[in-house]
């Protein structure tokens, strides 16, 4: 029997929403780690039951979890993440070097073929992997090495590595995300990298073709399609179609073009979902309306999802990693707002209703489709 | 034996409600009693202090005797009341919030 188990990262602890395939009727589990920023949660796409989790807070620091029967118990496993070498500096925020420093893990992607293999993005911002199942963590240093490293400079959030994709056609080929740094490709497993940021327009940056610098705050793809990606930055939704190469603005008729999320229908590349956000200064919707906008041409052309979602007095956030997409045949979207509710979509977006209400802010969400 | 009082979160991890007894070789220090703590323990490596500097973490503090000797030599040798078990050794988080 088909069914969905949604990973929610909060501020005050995890917790796991079950549901079968009709993802009327759910189960809600937890808090796991209560007390702790729960950074992200993700599954094994290759073993649904050995899940990673990022634990952390200012006063204890990090652990990393991991389950072994689809979150119902768990184990801490290495937590030692060690830049390479002599670390360095970057750039602080007044333009001072700054020391590189391990502050916690953002992002958790464990291997499409290895359940043993994850990569960790972390704040100061760097990749660190592990092919053990967590035992032990190693840094990919290529990239923090790579020229540009000590010019990168923290966003408000932190100088975090917060997305993380690689091809499903080339496991040779990794995007990453970087605020404030941008997007860097590697094509040789992580060896060499460099910056993919053609296109990005951002303000605040003299030059308006610095290679790095641009916040961005999230990336996507498709599987089928793995040279297009998505982005939404902190202004502007941009797509490329060269991996990279150079990115184009898909804006188009957004209400506004500043958000966290984004993210691809899961058997329609060209249909991709943002929830805009009022802008940069006031981290809530427009208007006290919570929409999740959609295009189904790939951008430029986009549609309000309001159905069941609060359309007056809404003043919540959606963060960078709290979207995620089913691949149920009806495919299904789930969202986590930072007044810890978790809206779940059985249709494409069409319609919404939550999951939960009251939960603590939610960080991240991340859905598995279980057979 | 010294006894060992940890903070909730850190209780939680090592799966105890209440103090930790733990048996220190040498002489008791705020550096040795951690080292036992954290080889009966290994989850709580880099919880209290850093792995490789053994620098305490900015919001951790260590409490002996009504004192908060979280600035001393962690080298020092600890009051006798810690050393026979007379009174606790005190992993504290800094208040914090708001």
């Amino acid at each position: 029997m088909t069914g969905v188990r949604v990973l929610v990262g909060t501020r005050k602890g995890a917790f796991i929403l079950r549901s079968d395939g009709k993802r009327k009727n759910w189960d809600v589990s937890g808090p796991f780690f209560g007390g702790w920023e729960m950074y992200h949660l993700k599954g094994s796409p290759v073993d649904p039951n050995r899940i990673y989790a990022s634990q952390n807070t200012s006063w204890f620091g990090q652990l990393i979890q991991r389950s072994n029967d689809g979150g119902v118990t768990w184990e801490p496993v290495s937590n030692q993440f060690n830049y390479d070498g002599v670390p360095g500096t970057h750039q602080w925020y007044d333009g001072t070097p700054h020391p590189w420093e391990f502050a916690r893990v953002w992002h958790l992607e464990p291997s499409l073929t290895d359940p043993d293999h994850v990569l960790a993005g972390v704040e100061d911002a760097a990749l660190f992997q592990s092919t053990d199942g967590g035992e032990s963590w190693s840094e990919v240093s290529g990239l923090r090495e790579q020229k540009s490293g000590s010019s990168w400079m923290p966003g408000a959030g932190g100088m975090c590595l917060h997305s993380i994709i690689v091809s499903p056609k080339d496991p040779e080929r990794i995007f990453v995300a970087i605020s404030a740094a941008g997007v860097f490709r590697t094509d040789d497993g992580g060896k060499s990298w460099r910056p993919i940021n053609k296109g990005l327009r951002s303000e605040g940056l003299p030059d308006e073709d610095a290679e790095v610098g641009h916040c961005v705050h999230r990336i996507t793809m498709h599987s089928s399609k793995p040279d297009t990606l998505f982005m939404q930055k902190h202004w502007d939704v941009m797509r490329t179609d060269n991996a990279g190469d150079s990115w184009v603005e898909i804006s188009g008729n957004l209400p506004t073009d500043f958000g966290f999320v984004i993210d691809v229908h899961a058997h329609e590349p060209e249909t991709i979902y943002v929830v805009p956000i009022k802008s940069d200064s006031e981290h809530y919707p427009l208007d006290g309306q919570l929409r999740v906008y959609r295009s189904r041409s790939g951008g430029n052309e986009w549609e309000p999802l309001t159905k069941g979602l609060p359309q007056s007095n809404c003043y919540v956030d959606v963060l960078r990693d709290a979207m995620s997409v089913d691949s149920l045949d009806k495919c299904g979207l789930y969202f986590g707002t930072t007044g810890g509710a978790v809206w779940a979509s059985a249709d494409e977006g069409d319609s919404w209703e939550p999951i939960v209400r009251d939960l603590p802010a939610v960080l991240s969400v991340e859905v598995q489709t279980l057979a | 034996m010294i006894r060992v009082v940890l903070p909730a979160h850190l209780k939680t991890l090592v799966k105890t409600h209440g103090e930790i007894e733990l048996d220190v070789v040498g002489v008791v220090t705020q550096r040795s009693v951690v080292d036992a703590l954290e080889t009966r323990y290994p989850v709580l490596l880099g919880t209290i202090r850093d792995p490789t500097t053994k620098k305490r973490r900015a919001f951790v503090r260590f409490y002996v005797c009504e004192e908060d000797i979280s600035h001393d030599d962690p080298e020092a040798r600890l009051p006798e009341a810690v050393v026979d078990g007379a009174e606790p050794f005190f992993v504290i988080g800094a208040m914090a919030g708001g």
